[in-house]
């Protein structure tokens, strides 16, 4: 019985606390010993097994009491490095916060805390969630549970949220946070076989999340399917006080409306993302992906996003500026690593720190960043940048006007082989493509698997939606996750 | 327009100076610009520091209303243009005493465009007429946090008390010529800031700072280059930083050298500038808009908010003051420079004005010349035993009553009052108890008078031909044989009338 736990995702493991099937605290075991037992997939920077088993106590002893339980009520959950956590490392992968203790809780994992859930460990990812691949944490690369048919070579968990991302199909944990600047909730999903979310913009509080690029970063759910996905949502979004650009709207019951009746619903069908090179595997499910919500009852057209292929380098411009001076705070003075040479002024002691405690393309992104911000050139590229970025949007309002969501592929390609891109950051950044354009809108976006390759690698269908509207998003993934019929999963070797 | 002759005299010839000042003033509110920490001035050092303020990872700021609203009401206290949309930008730049590694500022879209102030014509002090000066903008943004080098022998200690207050940056046009006018402009700056309540001007604390701006030129010429002495702190030292520095550039050109655009410290103790650092080693701030904050939009009620409680300004308290109550420009002008000052005295105007039965216009110089003069005389000689407390607007209104009624004099007004702020006794009392009253009644001056006259006939007699000036002997007399307690105005009735 107790093994079969770890195969039960969020909903199914909260149904079951609640009706007293297995209790929270058998939950929180299996799932601390299947995580455990994974180290070679490396997903964790460090485990918290106690954090799950008491927050278990308390959900078995509130339902022993009678009293009433949260949405998440047992379920223990993975949270990818980047959230403050109350007392537990948070280092965001980097070296420069490797020990740092936040005295604070960020308001998502609070928010997950309230709703009844408890935290098996903090989830590897790359650092500062800069990367596509999970392979520029300080704490090492993430290993996919997934395997290439026939092959033993280590393939790339999708970045930056990979931790979550293996951990989740690895069944190590039934459900993870990620944060998506640039499609790092969407192409790990896509690239492990899972389902992931990333909400619009304003819908979770960035209070106590690492920042990366302001602008952009959303935190959402990854979990194994689209209703998980909508109850973990439900917890994690909200109005935050603390946070600005923090939407001040209701959280609807995005979990309780799920619905994949498409009738009445237009999907629109990008033509720009049917670009040249893209794997003939991913336009194939493309295709099933239309003929499903068309089966589901929607009507499918013809839109055009036409700037979409200067989304890329938008993005490439936006995101490091915004990072080189969210970074700038990891200086050695007040927290985190601190190198100060022998007899060492200021200076010194700023170039030291930052050149040791900043990995090879977090340092990328810094000097880019700065570069397109400093005097001569902030017009040539910030400025023309952030004009891209509004007629990105405007894309999308114009096709809005003609469909109520938007169907596209995650990502071009399948998961790709550790270290096959890690020396061209140019291929590595073109593994975003079809999901950095949602992110510059800030419109809600999934990733749901949809089938796999020749190789046996699961791919993934991108449904972006309007603003505000999850529901639609949620709706539409809910109908391709029931024709789909995706049941894959990796074996285990690890 | 009568401009200010001010020059520099070089060997060349003269040579006008021209100075634009950026007043850094700390937003009078109890929490920090995009945090709630405490703004307390003199606390333990890093003892009133946020998770914001120290920029722990994840943290956010989030703009304080009240920091807001005393930009827009000191915006509208110089009749400036307010922006509806406003943006904070980040102007990023590596120091320990800067935990984000960025100052939240506002480059683009300040929250205040152009605004006014005038300064008063002060021909003593070379100012000739009253003078507009030009203000450019307000932006709003944080200070950073303070360095302590003297606490450790190789280590510098950073406090961030101070990291993330509001600050106000006012701007002004390049629109002053001499040092007089630069001091007039902080001192009339300050009042305005105190009058509206967004700063309290306490520049010693360094609530209120400047950066100067000083270039020189041939009178008439186009601008020469500037230089910006950062962080003086106060009226003195602005003044002196525009006359060393004017000098300095004057004689550095006439040397045949060049100005050059620079960063410059004030050396109080030597007065004097020296470089700080040159455009060449100039940071590249890499300015662009915070994207952690929304752009500021101020909605129609809270502007009417911010304009309804915006109290009577200096220029026009000082029109109402000589216009309305009759004072003198002197009078006016010394009372409406420091809130404190109109503050007592409009409080003691009513007083006396109800009391006396009378319009405040018909007691305003009385009541003027008592705040101005009479009372910090008294004040200030009895130092430390002067029990403020006792210092009442009652009391004093009191001793006014009493010197209105002609039943004290004028140095007997000043005896009660010192008791008064001795002791707290009701001055009436005291004018009682210890005898110090005047003589009003005409018989017992009368039967003096006719005693004085009837001793010095030949003096009469004198009068009578024509000598007015003895008419003041007869007065002293008249004074003496009373022992001083007679009314001056009595005496000088009766005796009129009995010298015919």
């Amino acid at each position: 019985m107790s093994s079969d736990l770890t195969q039960l995702g969020v909903k199914a493991i909260r149904d079951g606390v609640a009706d007293g099937s297995f209790t929270a605290r058998e939950v929180a075991e299996v799932f601390n010993a299947n995580v455990a037992a994974a180290a070679a997939l490396n997903a964790f920077i460090v485990t918290t097994p106690d954090h799950a088993l008491d927050a278990a106590d308390r959900v078995d002893a509130d339902r022993a009491a009678g009293r009433p339980l949260g949405s998440l009520a047992g379920v223990p959950i993975g949270m990818k490095d980047l959230f403050a956590t109350k007392g537990v490392q948070t280092t965001a992968a980097s070296h420069i916060l490797e020990g740092f203790i936040p005295e604070y809780e960020s308001t998502v994992s609070q928010n997950l805390w309230n709703a009844g859930a408890g935290m098996l460990g903090k989830l590897n990812l790359d650092q500062f969630a800069m990367g596509s691949s999970n392979e520029t944490s300080y704490f090492g690369n993430v290993i996919s549970p997934w395997r290439k048919t026939g092959s033993n070579a280590a393939l790339a968990p999708g970045g930056s949220s990979g931790g979550s991302s293996t951990a989740v199909s690895a069944r190590l944990v039934p459900a993870a946070t990620g944060t998506d600047t640039g499609g790092s909730i969407r192409q790990p999903a896509a690239f492990t076989g899972i389902t992931g979310i990333k909400p619009t913009y304003g819908r979770c509080s960035r209070w106590g999340i690492v920042a990366f690029a302001s602008s952009l970063d959303q935190a959402g759910p990854m979990a194994r399917d689209v209703t998980d996905c909508a109850i973990m949502l439900g917890a994690m979004a909200g109005f935050d006080p603390k946070d600005a650009t923090s939407l001040d709207l209701p959280v609807p019951d995005w979990a309780g409306s799920l619905n994949a009746d498409m009738r009445g619903k237009k999907v629109g069908i990008p033509r720009e993302y049917r670009m040249d090179g893209t794997d003939p595997e991913i336009l194939k499910s493309w295709d099933d992906g239309i003929a499903w919500l068309k089966d589901a009852g929607a009507e499918v057209v013809d839109i055009s996003l036409p700037h979409t292929k200067y989304a890329l380098p938008a993005y490439y411009i936006i995101a490091p500026a915004e990072a080189s001076s969210n970074l700038a705070r990891y200086d050695g003075v007040r927290y985190g690593l601190r190198d100060l040479p022998e007899g060492a002024g200021l200076q010194d002691m700023y170039a030291a720190t930052r050149a040791d405690g900043f990995g090879d393309e977090v340092k990328r992104r810094v000097i880019i960043g700065t570069y397109v911000l400093s005097a001569g050139f902030y017009d040539a590229y910030y400025n023309q940048a952030q004009r891209v970025r509004t007629l990105i949007s405007q894309d999308f309002e114009n096709a809005f006007t003609e469909c109520d969501i938007i169907l596209a592929p995650t990502t071009p390609t399948a998961a790709f082989a550790l270290g096959d891109k890690s020396d061209d950051p140019l291929a590595m950044y073109l593994n975003d493509v079809f999901a950095v354009p949602a992110s510059l809108a800030g419109l809600p976006a999934m990733s749901v698997p949809c089938g796999v390759n020749k190789d046996g690698l699961p791919l993934g269908l991108q449904i972006v939606g309007k603003a505000f509207d999850e529901q639609g998003v949620l709706n539409a993934g809910l109908a391709i996750e029931g024709r789909a019929g995706f049941i894959a999963k990796p074996e285990k070797w690890w | 327009m009568t401009e200010t002759t001010y020059r520099i005299h070089g060997a060349t010839g003269e040579w006008e100076v021209v100075i634009g000042l950026e007043v850094h003033a700390q937003v009078t509110s109890k929490s920090k610009l995009f945090s709630g920490a405490d703004t307390t001035f003199g606390a333990e050092p890093n003892s009133q520091v946020s998770l914001v303020d120290a920029a722990m990872p994840g943290m956010l700021p989030v703009p304080n209303r009240e920091c807001i609203r005393q930009a827009v009401r000191t915006g509208m206290a110089i009749e400036a243009q307010i922006n509806a949309w406003s943006r904070f930008d980040r102007k990023n730049y590596f120091y320990a005493d800067l935990p984000q590694g960025y100052q939240i500022s506002q480059l683009f879209h300040p929250i205040v465009g152009e605004g006014q102030l005038l300064i008063e014509a002060d021909e003593k002090a070379g100012i000739p007429a009253d003078k507009i000066i030009g203000i450019e903008r307000i932006h709003v943004e944080q200070d950073a946090g303070k360095l302590m080098h003297d606490q450790h022998p190789t280590m510098s200690y950073v406090d961030l008390n101070r990291s993330g207050v509001a600050l106000m940056e006012i701007v002004s046009k390049p629109d002053m010529r001499s040092p007089a006018e630069a001091g007039a402009y902080v001192r009339k700056l300050r009042s305005i800031l105190r009058y509206v309540g967004s700063c309290d001007g306490n520049m010693e604390q360094g609530s209120m700072r400047a950066d100067v701006n000083v270039s020189v030129r041939r009178p008439g010429d186009e601008f020469g280059t500037r230089t910006e002495t950062k962080n003086v702190n106060s009226v003195r030292f602005v003044m002196a930083v525009i006359e060393q520095e004017a000098r300095r550039q004057v004689d550095l050109i006439e040397d045949g050298g060049t100005v050059v655009q620079e960063t410059r410290l004030y050396d109080p103790d030597k007065n004097e500038t020296r470089s700080m650092r040159s455009k060449e080693d100039a940071h590249d701030y890499r300015y662009f808009p915070d994207p952690d904050l929304l752009p500021l939009e101020l909605d129609q009620a809270f502007l009417d908010e911010c304009r309804a409680s915006l109290p009577e300004l200096p220029d026009a308290k000082r029109a109402r003051y000589t216009g309305a109550l009759g004072l003198n420009d002197y009078n006016a002008a010394q009372l409406t420079m420091e809130v404190e000052v109109f503050a007592r005295f409009e409080t003691l105007l009513a007083e006396t004005a109800t009391r006396l039965g009378k319009s405040e216009a018909e007691v305003a110089t009385q009541v003027a010349n008592w705040t101005l003069s009479v009372a910090p005389g008294v004040l200030k000689s009895l130092g430390d035993e002067a029990q403020l407390e006792y210092n009442t607007a009652a009391a004093n209104a009191g001793i006014l009553q009493m010197v209105d009624a002609g039943t004290v004099s004028g140095g007997q007004a000043k005896e009660i009052y010192e008791l008064v702020l001795r002791t707290g006794r009701d001055p009436a009392e005291i004018a009682e108890t210890e005898g110090l009253k005047q003589q009003s009644d005409t018989g017992a001056i009368e039967a003096e008078i006719d005693k004085v006259l009837a001793g010095n006939p030949e003096k009469v007699a004198e009068y009578r031909g024509g000598k007015d000036k003895l008419f003041g002997f007869f007065v002293g007399q008249t004074m003496k044989a009373m022992q001083g307690k007679a009314n001056p105005a009595v005496v000088n009735d009766l005796l009129k009338v009995k010298l015919g």
